[in-house]
């Protein structure tokens, strides 16, 4: 089990727009990963009622987590993930 | 000869084009046995897919980057993994796939709305997906705000806030509805659009979609299928009404002259940004709650400050009518620390707040007050929501004058004040009559109930009465009484205040050259008229058929 705590780093919290970048990033990958807020149930984080049911805001810690595989995928997913959600996602182009 | 439909006509206009209808929510149908559950999955999953694709496909056609933002979050909320998982579990158990996407759906809708907030508004999206989605599986067209491909009118049983976010005004051309009175949703949306409308229209939703109809909001009446030459003379009317409006300049006047002033409804220096000043007479209304929402702590003295110069700056010397806060309850703010009211209608709020804690009304007439330093010339006047008693007004009036401002003034939207507005006027210099909640209170009927809309009817008699009685205690005194409810956008009823000695409108930008068209055409002896017709009727339909058709 790969396991990474991280801080949400925009401004609006795990909401409209930044979670909609999150998702669909977490969609795309090849393996699933769950997104946890202590004291709430493990959700799958491609799930975007899931992530929004969380209401995490900026500054709270989650904790991603995948499962070990050989090829390192779910490290690799549980790394991308967590960059993004460090970023403010609020801020910067609307390209994504 | 083409039929002709009556309803309630919302501004003026006229528009000749093919009607297109907004689909119904579905039904639900009864439960059904499930004897292939593979199927009954496949059934589900496939009407998931493809209202998400529909939605993906329309948030990239969106030429605003908010609406296709939003969109493109709806489309994904349809492809949740999670949301899926739940169907096939529910189908499982053999539950149909309509009442297995009902339930999944209404799980969320709950939760998000329990959560509030942010989460809370998108309840109403839920449901909106939830009823695409079995819309599909019913095989029942898509509900929503059609897309025909070119310009119609949108006909419709009713609208809500939610129907209407995405509304394309160069799309949607009009809109009637079956139901609903002339302070709906639909007439709101219509006066700030700018479109021609016509509501309570019975009969309309049986209009066959795509039919030709020739709309004619001033008159409330909607044409089926006219002749060639009745669609060119009412375009010919259409152009001549446009043109019209474009012509008339100007402060607000009478047939014979008497002014009327006519002001403008804003929520910041934004919505002046586009004012033409050739016309521009003042802002009747300033709604200061913009400085208050969506945050922690109360805006800073300098904050406000600035917020109030920028207004004052941009009206040019012309008076500018700012209110104070108003919250309540129902639009709570966490610095005022409000508790939950089983009625916030009838609770803490407007002046009520500021006479609670006095240091938040003392601040923001204080950096009022520094602003019309700041802006040498500037006209202000200002007054407080929610006033019940002439000893609120007092308080209000010594409060103002304590901080420097010398126009104060109240707002009637509870009866009791309307009944003393001369007492009121004995202690402050002017009134301003909010008509939707004197509308409210007046009736005892929740402004949100939409089956309450007839008795919330700005015609009704005994609102007009109030306000008359208003505007003779502002003759008595020689001093001011203006409307900046919603029905001072209505050009009929305008004249009407006008005859009543209301001495000005307030509105928002869209709804003046109707209203300016509107006084033009009457004299103050005219407008006197009407009155005595429309207080002698016995209800609110007679009232308005007195005055628009008499």
């Amino acid at each position: 089990m790969i396991q990474r705590t991280v801080t949400v780093g925009s401004t609006s919290g795990l909401h409209a727009r930044p979670a909609a970048i999150f998702v669909k990033a977490a969609a795309a990958l090849p393996v699933k990963v769950r997104l946890i807020v202590e004291g709430k149930k493990p959700v799958n984080a491609a799930s975007m009622l899931a992530v929004l049911s969380l209401g995490a805001t900026l500054g709270s810690e989650v904790v991603l987590e995948a499962d070990e595989d050989e090829a390192g995928l779910g490290r690799a997913a549980v790394d991308q993930l967590a960059a993004l959600l460090e970023r403010d996602l609020d801020a910067g182009s609307t390209s994504a | 000869m083409p039929d002709v439909l009556h309803g309630v006509g919302v501004g003026v206009g006229i528009v000749v084009a093919p009607l297109v209808k907004m689909g119904r929510p579905p039904e639900l149908p009864s439960a059904r046995p499930v004897v292939d559950n593979a199927a009954e999955a496949a059934l589900a999953s496939g009407a998931l897919a493809a209202v998400s694709a529909d939605l993906a496909a329309r948030s990239l056609e969106a030429s605003d980057p908010t609406a296709s933002a939003v969109l493109d979050a709806l489309s994904m909320i349809a492809a949740d993994p999670t949301l899926s998982e739940q169907v096939e579990e529910l189908i499982a158990a053999r539950t149909d796939a309509p009442h297995a996407l009902f339930n999944a759906f209404e799980g969320y809708r709950q939760m998000l709305t329990e959560a509030g907030g942010y989460l809370a508004e998108r309840a109403g999206d839920l449901a909106d997906i939830r009823d695409r989605v079995i819309a599909v599986v019913l095989g029942m067209p898509m509900p929503g705000i059609p897309t025909p491909g070119h310009p119609f009118v949108l006909a419709a049983d009713d609208l809500s806030p939610a129907d209407t976010s995405g509304i394309d005004t160069s799309v949607v051309l009009a809109l009637v509805t079956e139901r609903g009175g002339p302070t709906s949703h639909t007439a709101i949306l219509a006066r700030a659009l700018g479109l021609p409308c016509i509501v309570a229209c019975a009969g309309v939703m049986h209009i066959a979609d795509g039919t030709i109809v020739g709309i004619d909001a001033g008159a409330g009446t909607v044409e089926t299928d006219p002749s060639v030459d009745r669609r060119r003379a009412l375009r010919a009317e259409a152009d001549s009404i446009v043109a019209e409006l474009g012509s008339l300049t100007g402060p607000g006047r009478t047939a014979d002259g008497h002014p009327v002033g006519l002001l403008h409804n804003i929520g910041s220096v934004a919505d002046l940004e586009c004012v033409d000043h050739e016309h521009f007479e003042g802002v009747g209304l300033f709604r200061t709650e913009f400085l208050f929402l969506d945050r922690e702590d109360a805006p800073t003295f300098e904050e406000q400050r600035a917020a109030y110069a920028a207004v004052l700056e941009a009206a040019h010397g012309k008076k500018v009518v700012v209110r104070t806060l108003d919250a309540g309850a129902d639009k709570p703010l966490p610095f005022l620390e409000m508790h939950a009211e089983p009625n916030p209608a009838l609770g803490v709020r407007g002046l009520r707040i500021g006479r609670a804690r006095p240091e938040i009304i003392q601040l923001q007439l204080a950096a009022l007050a520094a602003a019309v330093a700041d802006v040498p010339g500037s006209d202000v006047w200002v007054m407080a929501p929610m006033v019940a008693t002439v000893a609120e007004a007092r308080w209000f009036s010594e409060q103002a004058h304590a901080a420097g401002l010398d126009t104060v003034g109240v707002m009637i939207e509870i009866p009791a004040a309307a009944l003393r507005a001369g007492e009121m006027l004995d202690v402050v210099d002017f009134l301003s009559i909010g008509t939707n909640d004197l509308s409210q209170y007046t009736f005892a009927a929740d402004r949100m109930e939409g089956t309450l809309t007839e008795l919330l009817d700005p015609w009704q008699p005994a609102l007009l009465s109030l306000i008359a009685m208003c505007a003779e205690a502002g003759i008595e005194h020689g001093k001011p009484v203006g409307i900046c409810g919603e029905s001072a956008a209505d050009p009929a009823l305008s004249t009407l205040f006008a005859g009543m000695g209301i001495t000005s409108l307030s509105m928002s930008a869209r709804s003046l050259p109707q209203v300016r068209r509107a006084l033009s055409k009457r004299t103050l002896d005219e407008c006197r008229q009407l009155v005595e017709r429309a207080l002698a009727a016995e209800d609110a339909a007679l009232a308005r058929d007195a005055v628009v058709n008499g």
